[in-house]
């Protein structure tokens, strides 16, 4: 009963976080209750017993993407209410229509599909363990994510690094 | 509770995320919205480790950690482009974005 509740609060929390950032003119208030949305996944991930994926998540989107989401909002100016009338455009409505059909399929799909659950409690892992996976088994995918936020960083920073005048032509 | 409840909130976050990507003219929220469907293929790698029948305990766990690097990565790239793209044509609107055309 009380887990029933307290899972209701927390899908509730990331559910209105999402709605809300497909509703709001303000792209700053978009980006907070995109923060919220974040915060109630990690409350999820933490519900269902993943602690290290839960505060994998604070660090890495409340901490890290969402604060880059507002400094690039804010590099750009677009901080003001949007203009025009987000509501009469047809490929809002069209668009929303696709998206609305795909959560109906994804969500009727689900009520039929026979999957094999196990009712046992959450598998305990600690972080030693996690630490022990990812030097052992894992050391390779650990590389190439290691070689890819690498890659990622520096193209981010040539991409958005100011052109010099006149040197390129 | 149990996994068709975690997977319809994932599969509602996804539609979510989707509308977003597709309804929304400014660049960033189109961001945004990829951001949410990774985070609901997230909650589905999770809530199939914690309730599948898994001979092997970490599996599932780590394809998530993965996946939450790999998408920090991808933000940090796409708010960069944006950047660029805002300081040759100073706007971020999609529809101001005809001249990507190939």
């Amino acid at each position: 009963m009380i887990d029933t509740l307290v899972f209701l609060i927390f899908a509730g929390l990331t559910l209105a976080g999402a709605v809300a950032a497909a509703l709001l003119r303000n792209l700053v208030h978009c980006a907070l209750s995109l923060t919220v949305t974040f915060a109630g996944l990690a409350l999820l991930y933490l519900s269902l017993g993943a602690q290290f994926v839960g505060f994998t998540q604070v660090l890495v989107y409340i901490g890290a993407v969402a604060i880059l989401v507002v400094f690039a909002i804010l590099l750009t100016r677009g901080s003001g209410a949007l203009p025009g009338n987000l509501v009469t455009t047809s490929a809002w409505r069209i668009g929303w229509v696709a998206a609305v059909a795909v959560g109906f399929v994804l969500v009727a799909a689900l009520q039929h599909a026979p999957f094999a659950q196990s009712a046992a409690a959450a598998p305990a892992v600690s972080v030693q363990q996690i630490g022990q996976a990812l030097m052992g088994p894992f050391v390779l995918p650990l590389e190439i994510v290691g070689v890819l936020l690498t890659v990622a960083l520096i193209g981010a920073v040539i991409v958005a690094m100011p052109e010099r005048q006149g040197e390129d032509q | 509770m149990n996994l068709t409840a975690y997977l319809v909130v994932a599969a509602l976050l996804f539609a979510l995320g989707l509308g977003i990507a597709l309804t929304r003219r400014n660049a960033i929220l189109v961001l945004i919205g990829i951001e949410l469907m990774l985070n609901a293929a997230n909650l589905n790698l999770i809530a199939f480790w914690r309730y599948g029948a898994h001979p092997e305990p970490m599996t599932g766990m780590l394809f998530a950690l993965f996946s939450i690097a790999v998408a920090a990565a991808e933000a940090s790239v796409g708010l960069g482009l944006v950047i660029a793209w805002f300081r040759h044509a100073r706007t971020s609107d999609l529809d101001a974005m005809t001249r990507m055309k190939g």
